[in-house]
């Protein structure tokens, strides 16, 4: 079992009556509620709570791109890498990742992510999403209908770009380079592990299939939501004849661990909360540019009603749309809701880490990212929730899967006695 | 091709344009009139097709990736590929050289191909056409709405939206159950967007002295989408002589919410 510590990097003082004054966190999100002092407070603590979580052991610390958004300061997510690349050690650096149609060229992204497994010693996990229509489409203006064409030729070019030996030239449909030649190159050969953040397209389970990356499936409403578009996502892979390895396959969890379980209800209930009912304020009206699902999706959910049920439950390409659905439900969920329906695993460490076996067994999957630090919580809190997983919950769970399955998708780093050290200049 | 007719006189045809199929709704005789359509295609033959077919000999093809067309959208990329695809359509529907009717995305498409190829269209009218964005005066961003504010956006009558644009029950094509049109008209939309996406801007304004036909533009005084002034500018910008007709109690679909105003100002324009 992987696990995996994953950040968000949320904007942590937006007003109370957020919700109600406000109309999205997300696009148009009102931006004289930022605050630049602040944010750099935040910032700091950030780096210093992933830079925590590769201290006390955890396999991955994670980051994300996303854009004009208020739960995501991350706009590049690259940047944040490349100061944990010097002063993490041990864990693999997951960018998850880079969405590809965004950068012009895309060359960008094969450049970036070379310097990133040069720098981190080997030790990044590249991650290719198509991003939300939020990010794509309305805060970087891409054209909904182009935008997957866009990113499968962009996916191809990066892949040239790190596998071929010689300098090439690139005529593609939305991109021309008379000369490709990246300097540097990955340290990893023939390139880091690739993995795919989607949701619960058809068309992403396949095409994952056929490349053989990690599908990520990064939902914000837990393992009983994610239990239909897992079990699509299994059942494509069947159909496919692909073994079922979980390590194929990775879930985002919010979790939160104290001594009991009512201490941990206590702690965790005020984070929990600035974020399904603040952080998750997105407007409906951004959720769904056409030509962003595509037809063939639209066509798969009509046939299918486990498609059709993972696409209700989408995680990252649909965020907005779930909490506009929980929205439409009649208000946002309470704290009670949110534990009941597994948003959040809250409890003791015993609790958690039953849950948590429930959850990685029943969807299969090897790769756990555990949100840890949501909405407003401090560092203090974070660190605490982290060591408490770290210490009392890693041990119960780290094991599922390791003696049954190879993973054939973790980066493979240089040997640490190879790798710089500080004092070496 | 093939072609079929209905007992209202009503012919439909398919031309292939980019190696697809793209239906051609033809009715009445005389001079050819045709018509590209707008946001969400005209899935149906509509009232005001049938008031200009008692004139004229009337032309309608579906343009790619709206109800009628195979998917093509997917093929095109820039504005050449729309503009190309334009001119196929219009030659292999008979429609060279003839006066043309173009609404809402319709009409920007229609200027541009006056524009790159005059000899290819006779006299225009263009019914809010899209095309320019004027910073001073900003259109709102169609897309970034649920649908039933895009209803209201698109027409201005009650109703009007979703008489014209229900499945179709009584398509020449073939029955179409409601599942599959949702399918159809998300494509509709879809290569709307690919086109108009995110202003609508195709750079149009470099372009429009080179429409030398004399125009006629339309525009529904209530038109949420793209305010009546917008029809000042269409007019400053082409060099050929120019006519603006404003219709009461109409959105940005005039000629959907309007059809007999529509063709009135329409058939007067073009029976002179």
């Amino acid at each position: 079992m992987k696990l995996m510590y994953f950040h968000l990097m949320p904007y942590m003082d937006l007003p109370e009556d957020f919700a109600e004054k406000h109309e999205s966190v997300w696009v148009d999100v009102d931006s004289k509620l930022f605050d630049p002092r602040k944010a750099h407070h935040m910032y700091h603590d950030f780096i210093s709570e992933l830079e925590h979580a590769d201290a006390v052991g955890f396999d991955a610390i994670c980051v994300n791109e996303h854009h004009s958004n208020a739960y995501g300061m991350m706009p590049s997510p690259n940047l944040l890498a490349s100061t944990l690349a010097r002063s993490t050690k041990d864990a693999a650096i997951c960018v998850m990742g880079n969405s590809l149609a965004l950068y012009n060229p895309p060359t960008r992204v094969a450049e970036e992510f070379a310097m990133l497994d040069c720098l981190s010693g080997g030790r990044l996990i590249a991650g290719f999403p198509v991003g939300t229509p939020m990010d794509t489409c309305y805060a970087y203006g891409q054209n909904p209908s182009q935008l997957r064409q866009r990113y499968h030729e962009a996916h191809d070019l990066i892949m040239r770009t790190w596998t071929e030996t010689e300098p090439f030239s690139f005529n593609g449909r939305f991109n021309q380079q008379r000369y490709v030649n990246p300097w540097p190159r990955p340290l990893q050969a023939p390139h880091p592990p690739v993995w795919i953040p989607g949701g619960g397209a058809v068309e992403t389970w396949r095409w994952c299939a056929d490349v053989d990356y990690v599908y990520a499936y990064l939902s914000y409403y837990g393992y009983l939501a994610g239990q239909a578009t897992m079990r699509g996502f299994w059942e494509e892979m069947e159909n496919l004849g692909k073994e079922p390895n979980p390590f194929r396959a990775a879930f985002l969890q919010f979790v939160g661990v104290a001594e009991t379980e009512q201490e941990a209800l206590d702690l965790y209930r005020e984070p929990a909360e600035y974020f399904y009912n603040r952080s998750l304020k997105v407007s409906p009206k951004y959720v769904a540019p056409p030509g962003y699902m595509t037809e063939a999706t639209l066509r798969a959910r009509a046939q299918s009603q486990v498609a059709k049920l993972a696409g209700q439950t989408s995680g990252a390409d649909a965020a907005g749309a779930g909490a506009a659905k929980i929205e439409g439900g009649g208000g946002p969920p309470s704290f009670e809701e949110m534990v009941e329906k597994g948003f959040v695993v809250i409890g003791s460490p015993d609790q958690v880490a039953e849950k948590l076996t429930t959850a990685i067994k029943d969807l299969h999957f090897g790769n756990l990212m555990v949100l840890l630090q949501y909405g407003n919580m401090k560092r203090d809190l974070a660190t605490y929730n982290t060591d408490m997983f770290a210490k009392h919950v890693r041990p119960q769970i780290e094991g599922i899967f390791e003696d049954e399955w190879e993973h054939h998708w973790w980066p493979k780093p240089m040997p640490v006695a190879e790798r710089a050290t500080e004092d070496r200049s | 091709m093939s072609d079929s007719a209905n007992s209202n006189g009503l012919k439909t045809s398919t031309v292939m344009v980019n190696g697809a199929e793209h239906r051609v709704w033809e009715k009445g005789s005389g001079k050819a009139l045709g018509f590209l359509p707008g946001i969400g295609g005209r899935p149906k033959w509509l009232p005001l097709f049938d008031t200009l077919a008692e004139h004229h000999r009337v032309i309608v093809p579906s343009l790619p990736g709206f109800p009628g067309a195979d998917p093509s959208h997917l093929s095109i990329d820039d504005n050449s590929d729309w503009v190309c695809a334009c001119l196929d359509l219009i030659e292999q529907a008979g429609l060279s050289g003839a006066d043309m009717i173009g609404a809402c995305l319709g009409g920007s498409l229609l200027a541009d191909v006056a524009a790159h190829s005059p000899a290819s269209v006779g006299r225009l009218a263009l019914i809010a056409p899209f095309g320019l964005y004027r910073n001073a005066e900003p259109l709102p961003d169609f897309f970034a709405q649920i649908f039933p504010e895009q209803k209201k956006l698109l027409c201005h009558r009650d109703g009007a939206f979703d008489k014209a644009f229900a499945a179709p029950e009584d398509s020449s094509d073939h029955s179409i159950d409601k599942e599959e049109w949702d399918i159809l008209r998300y494509r509709g939309m879809e290569a709307a967007a690919r086109y108009l996406w995110p202003f609508g801007d195709r750079g149009l304004e470099k372009r429009l002295h080179r429409v030398t036909q004399d125009t006629l533009l339309v525009w529904g005084k209530e038109d949420r989408i793209i305010p009546p002034s917008y029809a000042e500018a269409f007019a400053e910008g082409i060099a050929g002589t120019t006519q603006i007709e404003l219709i009461d109690n109409a959105g940005h679909l005039a000629d959907v919410d309007q059809p007999d105003a529509v063709a009135k100002v329409l058939l007067k324009y073009f029976n002179v």
